[in-house]
């Protein structure tokens, strides 16, 4: 053996090691799938489990339906056409993703309950009192639907977006040639040519709403992360909870494979390397009209009008709200989503190097199964990572009790570490997928380069990676640390004994039905989630400007 | 600087064997070449000297010093060995100066200022220090790599495809001065290239690369004139090849008559045998032994290259003058000015009157 398999050996074990630990609660909770049903599974399966598939799949499908009408035709007008405000909506239309769907199903709540703004303002006109009138509730399926599609249709918008600009105009001009009207060639041509983006815009969209835990518990709409949480902490069952897990899994795991198998499709729908400037139909008078409204609708109803509820809700308790509790409450969400943030750095770049230095495929395959983190509901990873810890903490309080006739108590089960080991499995991802196409942009001749006069593999690393690459690790940095800002699920579950979050204490705030308590920790979450939708339009007009 | 030597080294990716047994020496302070068409190796084996590569047999020594093989490998940042790449890899946060410096970073200030200096004047750069590597042209940028592969004064430069990505005109003028500034710093160098024209501007010799084996080493003349086997015959220049047999041990059978072979050919009388004709072995003369068709006609410039068909259907390459010009179609006369014959064995009869255009 020589020194340099030797050396790849090293890296393999180290690695894979990296990749296992993070794969860890992944793993813990399919292997729940192999032990016999507890009594409480079969309770749970004579009584609610029904209730989660069914709100699951009817959740599902019409997020599905909610995302691809407001982010398909937002996506056209905008790839295709010229009207009044385009260029506004172009990037606006992404700030929803910085509203987390608690979030907004707080605040609309808020709006729209019996004593809200809306209400208050129909019966004053009308004349009506209480129960004399309809008004659909926003607190159930239905509002959980449009809540989720409201802040969802990003993903597909700026898939969709892009793939439209991505085709060459030939094609759709070859396809007016042979006689296609415009909206022949949009469903013809264009449309079939998006599909694969648009799935993978859509997989990603439901994904999330597989994972949200906010809107659904607080909606009173059953769901299996909403069952997984009572199942937990309501009957203290954990294997009852894992079992829920992996039937969640399963769900997403199929999401998965859809994203993949569409985006590997994509690869094929490329029709021109050529991207010319697409010349933008005119849109003149009704037409003109109606496009900017089918733009606008989603801004307003997904952004503006719940961050002007929000705004208005900061204002009036920004008085009471703003106290020194308040401050720590900031503190500590900084102070977590910064050293996540960090960590979560740390391991994308030894991971994401180490597969440029030793690429093979064992290294490749189990970080891309650290990668999976993203596609996993919070609720799973938490209890993923409870119950490997909670047995951990199980066997050195024996081997304590054994050696030295003392316990040392919890050391890992309810600390940060083991709410910052979470945030990593879940959001790996996020900075390794940044840290690889950084890393990606750099020629493989510049490390030879740079080893041929003399630096070692870490020397390449700190000489001329990271100086090459510090746009990108500042943007990793802020993808997460904004992404555990609005984590809401796994904050709740495994955070120490009164450790309070923005996240936490806006969804204590609207459990206690004080709205406008709320309102002030959701508006700074807001505001920090604005961050990476700039970066990433941005990154869409930079991409643009370039024009080939 | 120092001499390089590689016995006997193989390489391996996977289980799939890329280079072979390869053996060669380059003396202190010559240029070397691998040329080959692309898969050939050439550039895996560039990469195992520079120590990117690990060789599965064999060792590769570089003065002294024995850096590679089954059982060693340094690694390449202590090898002392400079390497220009094909794409210059030059690195773009840093200004032309820190460039040059980067390899001899641990010298003292003013060490490295004479040498920026010293290095810039050499590659005719002076007062590049402050750009940046975007700021500059390609056949600049490719100087500065060679500066800055230079400047820590390794035992030996590797350049792969160091011309490779630059204008056709351009190239002959670089390879030159590359040349001067290797020869005028005195160092040992080994360029990997596919283009022939670039080697032998470049090295004082050349070693042809097929498959992973070595076929032949030698001057680019004797590549030339004296191909070792049919490949690097044909894969070096144009020509064509004439069907003969061996008369007796110094005399050869051809369309053209006999031909006396100088050499014993190392054969039975009666075996096949192939004569390598070069374009320059042809000259056309109004009062030649020989005839031929002339079928085609392409203009070089200085001259013309004549395909010519002999009456048995056997075709020939001739270059001319473009003085006077044959039309397609004329018959022309012409003499054979054979100095080293070249004859290669055959292994079909099939191949008669190949003509070699690479």
């Amino acid at each position: 053996m020589t020194g340099v398999n030797l050396k790849q050996r090293a890296w393999q074990l180290v690695l894979t090691a990296m990749a296992l630990l993070v794969a860890l609660p992944i793993l813990a909770v399919f292997a729940y799938l192999f032990i016999p049903a507890a009594e409480v599974w079969q309770h749970l399966a004579e009584t609610v489990l029904a209730d989660y598939l069914r709100n699951t799949i009817w959740l599902v499908l019409g997020v599905a339906a909610g995302v691809l009408l407001l982010g398909i035709p937002a996506a056209w007008l905008n790839s295709m056409c010229q009207f009044p405000g385009r260029a506004l909506f172009e990037w606006a239309l992404l700030l929803p993703l910085a509203m987390p769907a608690y979030i907004i199903a707080y605040t609309y709540t808020g709006m729209l309950d019996f004593s809200g703004p809306l209400q208050s303002l129909l019966r004053d006109i009308t004349g009506w009192g209480y129960g004399e009138y309809y008004f659909p509730e926003v607190r159930s399926l239905g509002g959980a639907i449009l809540m989720l599609s409201l802040v969802l249709f990003p993903y597909v918008y700026l898939l969709a977006r892009a793939a439209f600009l991505e085709q060459s105009v030939c094609v759709l001009e070859v396809s007016r040639t042979l006689g296609c009207s415009r909206w022949q060639s949009f469903t013809l041509v264009a449309l079939p040519l998006a599909r694969p983006a648009i799935i993978t815009g859509l997989s990603l969209a439901l994904m999330e709403t597989l994972a949200d835990f906010g809107t659904v518990q607080y909606f009173g709409v059953p769901t299996f992360t909403t069952g997984i949480y009572r199942t937990w902490f309501g009957l203290g069952d954990s294997a009852a909870a894992a079992q829920l897990a992996a039937v969640l899994m399963s769900f997403v795991f199929v999401l998965i494979l859809l994203e993949r198998w569409s985006r590997h499709k994509a690869r094929y729908h490329h029709t021109s390397n050529k991207y010319s400037r697409l010349p933008k139909y005119q849109l003149r008078g009704r037409q003109a009209w109606l496009a900017t409204l089918i733009c606008a609708l989603p801004l307003l109803l997904g952004f503006i009008i719940p961050v002007l509820q929000l705004a208005w809700w900061s204002l009036t308790t920004a008085d009471t709200g703003f106290d020194a509790g308040f401050i720590e409450l900031i503190w500590h969400s900084l102070l977590l989503a910064a050293m996540a943030a960090f960590f979560a750095l740390l391991l994308a770049l030894v991971l994401g190097y180490g597969k440029r230095v030793n690429n093979d495929p064992l290294v490749s395959f189990t970080s891309r199964i650290a990668a999976m983190g993203y596609a996993i509901p919070g609720t799973v990873i938490a209890i993923g990572v409870l119950i490997p810890f909670t047995w951990m903490d199980r066997q050195i309080n024996a081997a304590g009790n054994w050696l030295f006739g003392a316990s040392p108590g919890l050391l890992l089960g309810g600390t940060l570490f083991t709410l910052l080991f979470a945030y990593n499995v879940r959001f790996l991802s996020v900075s390794l997928q940044t840290v690889e196409a950084g890393l990606g942009k750099i020629k493989p001749t510049i490390d030879d380069a740079g080893r041929s006069l003399g630096l070692g593999a870490f020397g390449v690393l700190q000489r001329l990676h990271l100086p090459l690459m510090k746009g990108t690790l500042l943007t990793a940095l802020l993808l997460v640390f904004v992404d555990v800002l609005k984590e809401l699920p796994a904050t709740l579950i495994l955070r120490p004994f009164d450790f309070n979050t923005l996240a936490v204490r806006a969804y204590e705030m609207a459990s206690d039905e004080r709205l406008a308590d709320a309102g002030l920790p959701s508006i700074m979450i807001v505001a920090a989630g604005i961050i990476p939708v700039i970066l990433l339009s941005r990154s869409i007009t930079r991409a643009r400007a370039g024009g080939n | 600087m120092s001499t390089l030597t590689l016995k006997n080294i193989s390489v391996k990716y996977g289980r799939t064997t890329v280079v072979h047994d390869i053996s060669l020496t380059v003396n202190n302070g010559d240029i070397g070449c691998l040329l080959g068409p692309s898969g050939c190796g050439k550039t895996t084996l560039l990469r195992a000297i520079a120590g990117f590569e690990p060789v599965s047999a064999g060792q590769i020594q570089l003065g002294e010093q024995l850096i590679s093989s089954a059982d060693k490998h340094l690694a390449p940042e202590q090898r002392n060995i400079g390497m220009v790449f094909q794409d210059y890899a030059l690195f773009p946060h840093l200004t032309i100066a820190d460039n040059i410096t980067f390899g001899i970073r641990k010298q003292s200030r003013s060490e490295k200022q004479q040498r920026t200096t010293a290095l810039l004047q050499l590659v005719n750069l002076s007062g590049y220090e402050k750009r940046y590597p975007h700021e500059l042209s390609g056949g600049q940028q490719q100087r500065i790599a060679l500066a800055r592969a230079l400047a820590p004064r390794p035992k030996l430069l590797l350049l792969d495809e160091p011309l490779g990505s630059q204008d056709l005109e351009l190239r002959e003028v670089l390879a030159r001065e590359v040349r001067d500034i290797l020869k005028r710093e005195g160092t040992t160098a080994i360029l990997v290239t596919h283009d022939q024209q670039e080697a032998f501007a470049m090295a004082d010799e050349i070693g042809v690369l097929r498959d992973g084996q070595l076929q032949q080493w030698d001057r680019g003349y004797q590549l030339y004139h004296r191909p070792a086997n049919r490949f690097v015959a044909e894969f070096i220049g144009q020509g064509a090849l004439l069907p003969g047999e061996v008369t007796d041990e110094y005399s050869v059978a051809t369309p053209l008559g006999a031909i006396s072979t100088g050499l014993p050919v190392g054969c039975e009388p009666g075996c096949p045998l192939s004569i390598l004709i070069r374009p320059d072995d042809i000259q056309l003369s109004e009062n030649g032994e020989h005839s031929a068709e002339i079928t085609a006609r392409t203009f070089r410039g200085a001259e013309y290259l004549y395909t010519l068909q002999l009456a048995d259907g056997n075709q020939l390459l001739a270059l001319a003058r473009s003085h006077r010009v044959h039309e397609v179609g004329n018959q022309v006369r012409f003499t054979l000015d054979l100095q080293h014959l070249v004859t290669l064995r055959q292994a079909t009869g099939s191949e008669h009157g190949k003509l070699i255009n690479s």
